[in-house]
């Protein structure tokens, strides 16, 4: 794709504000739509498009296949790891409350903590499944 | 700490599933796998124990009550199914260690031992879950990981073995939600006990009949009731040894229990019975599952394809006795239940070790086993003994009570086919013994027994199917009380 400059470009502004808009969907996910499964896809789709224009070799050097196939397990491990949290500190499994003195900011750093998870999870499995159909070949885990 | 249990029960192999996945070692990997499975095991017991003592167990999720939020509840039925899978599952990842460590590559095995923790948890969370769309996730969750599995096996048909179950597995998980999508509609809730107490008023909208069909197909899908059971004979031939005895003793008896769940706790029996007359579509098919299904296996080559259509032929055997309604028949599918978990597990390990030294489970390579591998054989035998049903095994106790709810109601041609079942079993069992004890060994192949580490397993549980045969006061009571609580709705 050397001569397609426009793709090329476009791509490179493109990209970081891909990234910013799925960390703000991430974020406000407890205030309006959003949260960790939409944003983890759209943080897939900034590496997928950069694969696209730029080569699956250069987005390997990026994110290789072994850190998305890490990335998949290491958000469930976040997501769960949260409830046993809230089990320590006495509460019930997932119960954010007893996160912070005040019931409400637990709920907050609870669900932000879980969101967190699931991002990291969808994340890593899209772009594993990405590289898996793109590559044609196995992904060594 | 001991509170939280039945949340523990579930997380706790859930957070080690990616465990799994990331050490990256063969050895490492199964040792979480069976560290999760152990703990399942004693969790799983400290529940039936819990129960049995205290009564039904409700746990709220999240600290939102229910119905709002999901909770778990724990009745009898729920742990002595909880219990069940979770036994399997201790039981078969010691015997996975050997029979994996030659049909799976190295660098699959953390995967292979990943998705296996995940099947256990989701099926123990169908469990014990008292949330009707909590039951759909959970079931998504072992089903995936079961496609996944049944794909691992070392047969390239395994493939579409598991493309199969695949497609017709997500038909039967799709009519499942859309049963309990149109239940939500008329009730404005997914809460099993808020749910039995808000069908009722609605009950003669059109919309519950056709939410409780969905519902019937698709869980009968998922638990292969004849003539939906095209994707159970494939799957369980091709899938790893390990696999195979893990899902044939425990998935489809979990959806046993879910069909119990759903047509006891959640419609009540007066919807489904009375009112709906589900016995005569239930009885039927499950008389034909036995027959036909029998009939079919006795005409297979290979052993483990025989044993699977004899998978079918003993759901019937469950369905026939949940048909009846009953106490008496509802506590002999129950019974079942963990007595064909036993056998059959006994007998797919069986032949998992005969997989492991000879490569092939065709009758026409078993010749002259008897001798070779005396003590596999052994354990087939004995297990498959309890099959047929003949006393002192689990097998017998199985029947003794679902003829006696089919006597109960004068159906005496029913019984009747539990008997010709039984001698047709008896043809099926005797067609590999006297191959493998009668048949000329092949000078060609020298043969050794099975290694220990999968004959230890297999024979736990072949003397279990005995102790439970002997003894089997234990598991008669759990039963009985389960089924009497199914029957009796919710307080």
């Amino acid at each position: 794709m050397d001569d397609r400059v426009i793709l090329r470009v476009g791509a490179k502004i493109l990209i970081p504000f891909i990234l910013i808009f799925a960390l703000y969907v991430q974020f406000h996910g407890d205030y309006g739509p959003g949260g960790g499964f939409q944003a983890g896809v759209i943080f897939a789709a900034a590496f997928v498009l950069y694969a696209l224009i730029y080569g699956l070799g250069n987005v390997v050097r990026v994110l290789p296949p072994k850190a998305a196939y890490v990335c998949g397990a290491l958000g469930v491990s976040i997501f769960v790891g949260v409830g046993f949290v809230t089990m320590a500190l006495g509460g019930g499994f997932l119960d954010y409350g007893v996160l912070a003195h005040d019931p409400a900011h637990g709920q907050h750093y609870g669900i932000l903590g879980v969101e967190l998870g699931v991002l990291i999870t969808v994340f890593g499995v899209m772009v594993a499944l990405f590289y898996a159909f793109a590559g044609r070949r196995r992904i060594e885990p | 700490m001991s509170e939280n249990l039945p949340a523990l029960l579930i997380v706790v192999p859930l957070i080690l599933a990616p465990v799994a996945a990331l050490v990256g070692r063969r050895d490492l990997s199964w040792a979480v796998a069976a560290a999760a499975c152990w703990w399942a095991f004693g969790a799983a017991l400290a529940l039936l124990r819990r129960v049995q003592a205290e009564g039904v167990i409700r746990y709220e999720l999240g600290g939102w009550a229910p119905p709002i939020g999901i909770e778990y509840r724990v009745d009898l039925a729920s742990a002595f199914v909880a219990l069940i899978v979770a036994t399997i599952g201790a039981v078969t990842v010691v015997y996975a260690r050997t029979s994996i460590a030659q049909e799976i590559t190295e660098d699959r095995a953390p995967l292979f031992y990943a998705a296996y923790i995940l099947c256990l948890t989701g099926l123990m969370g169908i469990a014990i879950t008292g949330d009707v769309f909590n039951v759909f996730v959970f079931l998504e969750i072992s089903s995936l990981s079961a496609y996944a599995l049944i794909a691992l096996g070392h047969d390239r048909r395994a493939l579409t073995a598991a493309y199969q179950y695949l497609i017709m597995g997500s038909v039967g998980a799709t009519f499942i939600v859309i049963g309990i999508g149109l239940m939500y509609v008329m009730t404005g809730t997914l809460n099993m006990v808020d749910l039995a107490e808000r069908l009722p008023a609605v009950a003669d909208n059109r919309t519950i009949p056709v939410a409780f069909a969905f519902l019937t197909v698709g869980v009968t899908l998922k638990l292969a009731l004849f003539p939906l059971h095209l994707w159970l004979p494939n799957a369980y031939t091709y899938a790893p040894s390990a696999v195979t005895a893990f899902m044939a003793s425990t998935a489809t008896k979990v959806s046993v229990y879910l069909l119990l769940r759903f047509f006891f706790t959640v419609f009540g029996f007066d919807f489904a019975w009375v009112g709906m007359e589900l016995h005569r579509v239930l009885m039927p098919l499950s008389v034909v599952a036995i027959l036909a299904m029998s009939l079919v296996a006795i005409y297979q080559t290979n052993v483990k394809r025989l044993l699977a259509f004899s998978s079918v032929a003993q759901i019937g055997y469950m369905m026939l006795g949940i048909s009846f309604g009953s106490v008496l028949g509802v506590t002999a599918g129950i019974l079942h239940l963990f007595n064909h978990a036993l056998m059959k597990g006994a007998l797919f390990m069986a032949m998992g070790c005969v997989m492991y030294r000879v490569g092939s489970v065709s009758t026409d390579r078993m010749a002259g086993l008897g001798k070779a591998m005396p003590w596999t054989m052994a354990a087939f035998v004995l297990a498959g003994l309890s099959l047929i049903g003949v006393p002192l095994t689990v097998g017998f106790v199985s029947k003794w009570y679902l003829v006696q709810a089919a006597l109960e109601q004068g159906q005496w041609a029913v019984a009747g086919v539990v008997m010709v079942g039984s001698l047709m079993a008896l043809v099926y069992i005797w067609k590999v013994v006297e191959v493998a004890y009668f048949g000329e060994p092949d000078p060609d192949h020298e043969l050794r027994e099975a290694p220990l580490g999968l004959l230890v397993p297999t024979w736990i549980l072949v003397i279990a199917s005995f102790w439970f045969g002997i003894d089997a006061t234990t598991t008669a009571e759990v039963a009985t009380a389960a089924a009497e609580t199914l029957l009796r709705g919710l307080p």
